[in-house]
């Protein structure tokens, strides 16, 4: 940790489930470790853009809302991704943008009106000591946090910055017409994974045709998907390793979407994984929310995947 | 020298595994020889992808090889690793590394199930004893939780199903058993297989060099020790029924 660490927030109001994350916890799956990272990485970069972060810089991901924190020294704050009803001050937050939080000011979040995580950037990156080479937040595990043993975020929490946390940026913001709609129907693009073809011809019509609801069985794991069961020859593989966005299908015929705190390794066949976007994206849909499967190509994921990390890159 | 590769049943094979891995399947079933041929698989990834390897998972049968696409395209990945399979040979036992030895109380105390286990199997708990710390076992996968080993083959005789109802607890160093495999718990946590008794090892330590005590291909052994030495050992021997 820099020794130029110092006290920047005063949690009053843990909430639900606030956690810290930079990029995740990479190297160590083949221990059983796994990934996680921000369930929503491009609500989370943006939010560390905002405030001329570079990547990886750690950051809170803030679900559900209930967070209340105040400033302990004057700072340089964005917060992208969901729209929980963030106030400063009483005043509604304004997102997707660089705004300055002065001492003794009181930030936050209610309920979600858009969108289900919102992620809050501090310029210079909120400091924790890093645990197996990362500062996630895992609960399951007990790894990372700003208390290095998962623990999520709890009253009366002082959250560190760096001393240079209250910079002036450069950054403008994000055009309104740039910034995500999370209540809109969300189309998520899947890679056909090999046991695609193990699926029956109607399961696999449905699975891509049919409407999709998002399950209240959701957390950092997975997002379970409700809606015609689909059959799959083969009921369960050796357990081998499980990506990011790999949509699973139990024998019960429900997909499951597997996030950032996912099993490293699991046995069901699977329809393929979403790309790192699509992820991202449930990560944002709340439960009753419908989502449609599209079938997409390592080209287009690919050139979608550059044109987010160029965007952020500025 | 190991069995080959069986390429008639299309074998080796890199499947899709999202934008960013491939899965590499080498075998279509569960062996102990596939250990040898993951294992240099993973070694050679790591020399040829260097710093664009994100992660290895190896299990079972297959390698998951997860890279960044910005800076190895897919495709190019993809090609990289028909490459390295074109002449794979299996590691050799000398690089299989040293025996780890796991020193285990078994009382029903902390192994709630052995009495069951040794009626299923028409057994003495002694005998159940012997069977389990009788043989040395490979570590096939890590996965569940960190520095959880799935390792094999068990003894036929002690192949006994998962509960019915996961224990919502289970204490950590449990050692147990669940049809052909064996664990020992790194954490508390909950879980459905039949518990033997307790290691007084420390299975995952994130202050330690590489972390986990076990790795994939690595062999183990359990060594029965009484109460008075897994204490000394550093043993937690408070019985499972407390850890509610």
């Amino acid at each position: 940790m820099s020794k130029y660490t110092v006290i920047g927030l005063h949690v009053e109001r843990a909430g639900p489930l606030a956690l810290l994350q930079d990029a995740g916890r990479f190297g160590v799956r083949r221990l059983g470790v796994t990934q996680g990272g921000p369930a929503d990485l491009h609500g989370w970069a943006w939010a560390n853009r905002l405030v001329d972060n570079a990547w990886g810089t750690p950051a809170l991901e803030i679900t559900f809302g209930g967070l209340k924190l105040v400033a302990e020294r004057d700072l340089t704050i964005a917060v992208a991704g969901g729209d929980l009803s963030a106030t400063l001050e009483g005043r509604p937050l304004p997102l997707w943008q660089p705004v300055s939080l002065r001492e003794g000011q009181a930030l936050a979040f209610a309920a979600p009106r858009n969108g289900l995580r919102a992620y809050l950037a501090v310029a210079g990156g909120f400091q924790a000591e890093p645990v197996l080479g990362s500062v996630s937040c895992v609960v399951r595990e007990g790894l990372g946090g700003f208390d290095g043993r998962g623990g999520k975020l709890a009253d009366g929490d002082r959250l560190a910055v760096t001393a240079d946390a209250g910079r002036r940026v450069q950054e403008k913001g994000l055009p309104a017409a740039e910034c995500p709609d999370y209540a809109s129907p969300a189309t998520l693009a899947l890679l056909p994974g090999a046991q695609v073809a193990d699926f029956t011809g109607d399961s696999l019509f449905a699975a891509f045709n049919r409407p999709w609801r998002v399950d209240d069985r959701a957390d950092r794991m997975g997002v379970r998907l409700t809606g015609p069961k689909l059959a799959c020859r083969i009921g369960s593989l050796i357990s081998e390793g499980i990506g990011l966005g790999a949509v699973q299908v139990p024998p019960d015929g429900q997909p499951i979407a597997l996030l950032n705190d996912r099993q490293t390794i699991g046995g069901y066949p699977r329809l393929g994984a979403l790309t790192p976007l699509s992820a991202s994206r449930l990560a944002q849909c709340l439960p009753g929310q419908e989502v449609r499967l599209a079938a997409t190509t390592l080209e287009r994921a690919l050139s979608g995947q550059r044109r987010f990390r160029d965007a952020v890159a500025g | 020298m190991s069995r080959a590769m069986n390429r008639k049943e299309g074998l080796p094979r890199i499947e899709s595994a999202g934008l960013d891995g491939w899965m590499v399947r080498l075998f279509e079933r569960i062996d102990e020889e596939n250990l040898a041929w993951l294992g240099a698989l993973a070694r050679r990834c790591e020399v040829e992808f260097g710093a664009m390897l994100v992660d290895l998972v190896p299990s079972y049968t297959t390698l998951l090889v997860v890279f960044d696409p910005l800076r190895l395209s897919p495709a190019s990945a993809r090609q990289r690793l028909a490459a390295l399979l074109v002449d794979l040979e299996p590691e050799t036992a000398a690089t299989g590394g040293e025996v780890r030895e796991l020193p285990t109380w078994y009382d029903p105390s902390v192994g709630p199930d052995l009495e069951r286990v040794a009626r299923h199997a028409g057994m003495s708990v002694e005998a159940v004893i012997d069977c389990h710390a009788g043989r040395e076992y490979h570590v096939f996968a890590l996965g569940f939780a960190p520095g959880f080993a799935f390792m094999g083959l068990l003894d036929e005789r002690l192949e006994v199903p998962r509960l019915d109802t996961p224990r919502q607890k289970v204490p950590v160093n449990s050692v147990a058993i669940a049809g052909r495999q064996t664990a020992a718990y790194p954490a508390v946590s909950p879980g459905g297989w039949n518990l033997l008794g307790r290691t007084a090892a420390r299975l995952f330590d994130r202050d330690r060099e590489g972390f986990s005590l076990l790795k994939v291909g690595g062999r183990v052994r359990f060594v029965p020790v009484d109460r008075a030495t897994f204490e000394r050992q550093g043993g937690d021997a408070t019985p499972v029924e407390c850890h509610k």
